[in-house]
């Protein structure tokens, strides 16, 4: 055995052993007070970051309600959308991981890199970033494919608005787009949250409330790369309500087909209830583009567009009635007693009031006319002396009786009232009296006349159906997603015209007159069987366009060209007002276009339909 | 050869202790391994077991030795270990960036593990000789400097940083144990202090920032920062008593970096809270103090350094490993003894806690 003993003994070693446990005793209290530092000091903060760590709400958007038309037929639609997003922690190699994404994908590198730029220096490394909104299947499929080459890549699918038709009733139908940071801030839109999507026009922001649904949500558990890995709690969307519009797809489209040529309007009504039939504007545009959001140039040249394509003409835009007003005329001089069926006047071509002459259109005079050839020739010298007995106030009552100057009440946004002139409202508003003349320019529809196309729709509807006024009508029912009725219009009366039901006899014959005699100004549009009764009218554009300079020049000294019609005469199913904005001549232009979509809607086609019956296949769930 | 009297004064605490870490070990690891999805291989959880069967017969045969042979055969063993580290280098298995492994047949085997034990034996060997109440002087530390470096510059070069670290870290514990002389040690101060902010002029800036980055990890906080930071939440939601068995969300979700083996620690204390993971440390803290109660048991001077540089094996990677995922030091790849998963550093231990008994169950022949 060594002799260590001497030099180093038990007791040198005991003290340095001394010494060593020492240091490792401290070194374990130093770590035991760290332990509790974190677990119990700290504790309950670090439980809770972990809990945030894994737990994540997760929203799930409720879809939309869908719009069908009165047959049932889907117009708009949620399709899915597929969004690529990146999770920057788990792409690594960032770059290289871009790189075949834009390969796959077609998407420039640079466009994918931006919203990632955006977020560099947050702390939300973990979350996914979206960097392609509504990438197209090829690219979805080449990137599904390639997955294990695409660390941190994942695809988000959520539902995106499409209208099936494009363009067409783009004006009813309306948009959606991104909620803007202004519409956040105001009360109306309280429970949304930023990148929801909100109606911004037409049916869509009218019917926001119930197309729009409630969102659910989900608590789910993530992983570090923040995966889903479990669902701990769901709150089910409630999908928004489906809209059935009254409006039928097949009219629809004949009408903006009709249109489709000109800057302008139709609007087609069922004259015993007062739904909308179709209502068309032109030009049109395509909804969808506001979806994916639209570049600053699409933007700008579709609101500098001279025709309004985003304006839709059957109910906002104003218009005086021209020759369409003479129906009104015709039924205040007859309900004041002015004159009767048998009362004629002599009409030579012009009428003079004071020194000045007013002109008939037809210059070398209609002769000897009464009522129903003053309404068939729409002749003017015969209402020039009907206006100038009547006055511009009792011609007022009697437009106020017909709707004019005043909204319908349509169930639709942005409507507008026109305007029915009194002296009163001149005086008032250009401090000037009344001037007899101007009362002569009132009688035939010019002057300070304004209605809108619906006005002169829902107007014809009531001559039509014996003078009941309707409250047009866009929506049919509301149903939820199950099928469910929610609401259900019910033909509302608004009032009755103020005429006798013989006067609008009277009426009612010359307008038959004026499509089915030789004579009637829109005699070459008639229809089969001599089912359609109308009326034409053109307005006078330059004397009311001094103020209005940002258009076409040589199409501004045209005319623009109205019809009101319906059909069939004796008990008529649908009433029509067309204008086609500098289309000239009601007879030659507008006439055609109402006699045409008349055609269609007696058709067999429309007819074959017709039959199939409404209700079928907008409700899946009742049947 | 065999006396009757080594049954009797056989260790059985330190056996029980040992077996009672592993057994903590292996149902921590097993929730480590088996929690959540997309988590290590399955089957790793089974090769840790066969590896603790390998271990309890290397165990075995370290203890059935006498380490007076085992002194004798120091140079060969030490010899050995540096080949095998020589060879690691051309022949390793290259897994993310180092190698490290060595196969034998179906497993494979880190030398830099065993290393660690032969760098134990090798200097227990020298300084057993030339230990003196003066100390040390600057000459006699330049054979255990040389003795420590080599390894250390094979491991570090595999790269495994934090091997190499603890082979120095045992190497230094067991000098100071021995004594430096009182002048060398005072120079040796002077030099570091010196030495240490001098080096700065002479790095580059990148080189100083790396060197920032691995001392203060926060500065990282998508590389090395983040795990620090997950693994501070993973230890501080168990709280007091724990989230329960298999139920820790850092663990299970993967927001805990290498959670079967450096950051095992954090998986006892977020599903066993300060409950378990102080018991376990209670246990570590009670294997080191028995380690240095052998090594004062021993009446000659081979067996006390052997066992204080095993011990300081111990006790180095437990107070890194834990201190590390609690943030309090730097990471480095440092495995919890006994808990941690790999094979080579449960043999390894294993091995050590052999050497410890055989250390233990001689000290007869002094009394």
């Amino acid at each position: 055995m060594t002799n260590y003993l001497d030099s180093v003994n038990s007791d040198w070693f005991n003290h340095r052993l001394g010494v060593a446990m020492t240091l490792v005793i401290t070194a374990f209290v130093v770590l035991m007070a760290r332990l509790v530092y974190l677990q119990v000091v700290e504790g309950a903060d670090f439980r809770r970051q972990s809990e945030l760590n894994s737990i994540r709400v997760k929203i799930v958007d409720a879809p939309r309600g869908l719009i069908y038309d009165t047959k049932g037929r889907l117009l708009v639609d949620n399709r899915p959308s597929y969004d690529l997003g990146i999770v920057p922690r788990a792409a690594v190699p960032l770059d290289r991981t871009l790189e075949t994404l834009s390969h796959l994908s077609g998407i420039p590198t640079e466009q994918l890199y931006k919203p990632i730029e955006k977020i560099k220096d947050s702390k939300n490394y973990n979350k996914p970033v979206w960097i392609g909104p509504d990438i197209d299947r090829n690219a979805l499929a080449a990137i599904e494919v390639n997955r294990w080459d695409l660390p941190g890549i994942v695809v988000n699918v959520s539902p995106r608005r499409d209208y099936l038709f494009g363009p067409s009733a783009a004006h009813i139908l309306g948009y959606v787009g991104e909620i803007s940071e202004d519409e956040l801030k105001s009360t109306t839109y309280r429970y949304y949250r930023v990148g929801d999507y909100i109606g911004k026009y037409g049916m869509e922001r009218a019917r926001e409330p119930w197309l729009r649904g409630k969102r659910g949500g989900q608590q789910v558990a993530v992983n570090a790369v923040g995966q889903v890995v479990r669902v701990l709690n769901t709150v089910d969307a409630v999908p928004g309500h489906n809209v059935v519009l009254s409006v039928d797809h097949s009219l629809q489209v004949v009408a903006e087909q009709l249109l489709s040529d000109h800057s302008g309007a139709l609007v087609a009504v069922e004259p015993d209830t007062g739904q909308i039939l179709a209502m068309a504007s032109s030009p049109s545009f395509d909804p969808n583009a506001f979806v994916s959001g639209m570049s600053h140039e699409a933007w700008q040249a579709l609101i500098t567009d001279a025709q309004f394509p985003l304006t839709n003409k059957a109910i906002q835009a104003e218009y005086p009635p021209a020759s369409t007003y003479k129906v009104i005329a015709a039924a205040a001089g007859l309900e004041e007693g002015l004159i009767d069926e048998t009362t004629t006047f002599f009409c030579p071509g012009f009428f003079k009031l004071g020194n000045r002459t007013y002109r008939c259109w037809k210059r070398w005079g209609h002769g000897e006319v009464d009522i129903y050839k003053a309404l068939s020739e729409s002749c003017d010298v015969y209402f020039y002396k009907l206006g100038q007995e009547l006055g511009v106030d009792r011609l007022a009552w009697y437009a106020w009786g017909f709707g004019l100057g005043e909204v319908t009440g349509i169930d639709l946004d942005h409507e507008a009232g026109g305007l029915v002139p009194t002296a009163a409202w001149k005086k008032r508003r250009t401090g000037v009296s009344w001037q007899k003349g101007e009362t002569l320019s009132v009688v035939i529809g010019q002057g300070f006349n304004l209605t809108t196309p619906l006005q002169v729709a829902m107007m014809t509807a009531a001559v039509g159906n014996g003078g009941t006024r309707y409250r047009p009508r866009m929506i049919k029912t509301i149903q939820t997603a199950d099928g469910r009725d929610l609401y259900a219009a019910v033909p509302e009366v608004r009032g009755q015209l103020p005429v006798s039901k013989r006067n609008l006899e009277i009426i009612r014959e010359g307008l038959f007159r004026t499509v089915n005699t030789r004579t009637g100004t829109a005699f070459k549009s008639r229809l089969q069987g001599g089912i359609m009764s109308g009326k034409t009218g053109t307005a006078q554009v330059v004397g009311r366009r001094e103020d209005d300079s940002g258009r076409g020049q040589e199409s501004v000294v045209k005319d623009h060209a109205w019809f009101m019609a319906y059909a069939p005469h004796n008990h008529p199913q649908i009433a029509v007002a067309v204008i086609l904005e500098h289309g000239e001549h009601g007879s030659t232009a507008a006439a055609p276009v109402a006699a045409n979509l008349i055609r269609f809607y007696f058709s067999g086609d429309m007819q074959a339909e017709k039959t199939a019956g409404p209700g079928t296949g907008a409700s899946s769930g009742q049947e | 050869m065999f006396d009757r009297r080594l049954l009797q004064c056989f260790d059985w605490g330190l056996l029980f202790l040992t077996l009672a870490i592993s057994g903590a070990g292996l149902v921590v690891l097993y929730s480590a391994i088996m929690a959540g999805a997309g988590a290590p291989d399955p089957l790793l959880f089974r090769k840790q077991i066969i590896w603790y069967g390998g271990g309890l017969v290397a165990m075995a045969i370290c203890f059935t030795i006498d380490y007076k042979q085992i002194e004798r055969f120091g140079n060969i063993i030490y010899l050995v270990s540096v080949v095998s580290l020589i060879l690691v280098l051309f022949f390793g298995k290259y897994v993310s960036g180092a190698r490290r492994w060595l196969y034998l047949g179906p497993f494979s085997l880190q030398p830099s593990e065993m290393a660690k034990i032969a760098v134990v034996i090798v200097l227990s060997r020298y300084y057993a000789k030339i230990i003196s109440t003066e100390g040390l002087t600057f000459r006699d530390l330049a054979i255990p400097t040389i003795l420590t470096a080599i390894p250390f510059l094979l491991i570090a070069r595999q790269p495994d940083l934090g091997t190499a670290i603890i082979i120095v870290l045992i190497s230094i514990s067991m000098t100071l144990f021995v004594k430096i002389e009182r002048r060398t040690f005072t120079w040796m101060g002077v030099a570091c202090g010196v030495i240490i902010p001098l080096s700065s002029f002479f790095l580059h800036d990148y080189q100083i920032r790396r060197i920032r980055t691995f001392l203060d990890p926060t500065q990282d906080p998508l590389g090395a920062g983040y795990h620090i930071i997950q693994s501070k939440i993973a230890i501080g939601s168990g709280m007091i008593t724990g989230k329960g068995f298999l139920m820790g969300t850092q663990n299970a979700l993967s927001f805990l970096p290498e959670q079967h083996t450096d950051f095992i620690f954090s998986v006892l204390a977020e599903e066993w809270g300060l409950a378990g993971a102080s018991t376990v440390m209670l246990l570590f803290l009670l294997l080191v103090v028995w380690g240095i109660r052998i090594a004062g048991h021993c009446r000659e001077p081979f067996g006390v350094i052997l066992s204080v540089g095993i011990t300081a094996m111990i006790a180095c990677q437990v107070v890194i490993n834990i201190g590390m995922v609690m943030g309090l030091v730097p990471v480095v790849g440092v495995t919890l003894p006994f808990i941690s998963y790999g094979g080579s550093s449960v043999v390894t231990m294993l091995m050590g806690i052999g050497l410890l008994m055989n250390v233990s169950m001689r000290r007869f022949r002094f009394q």
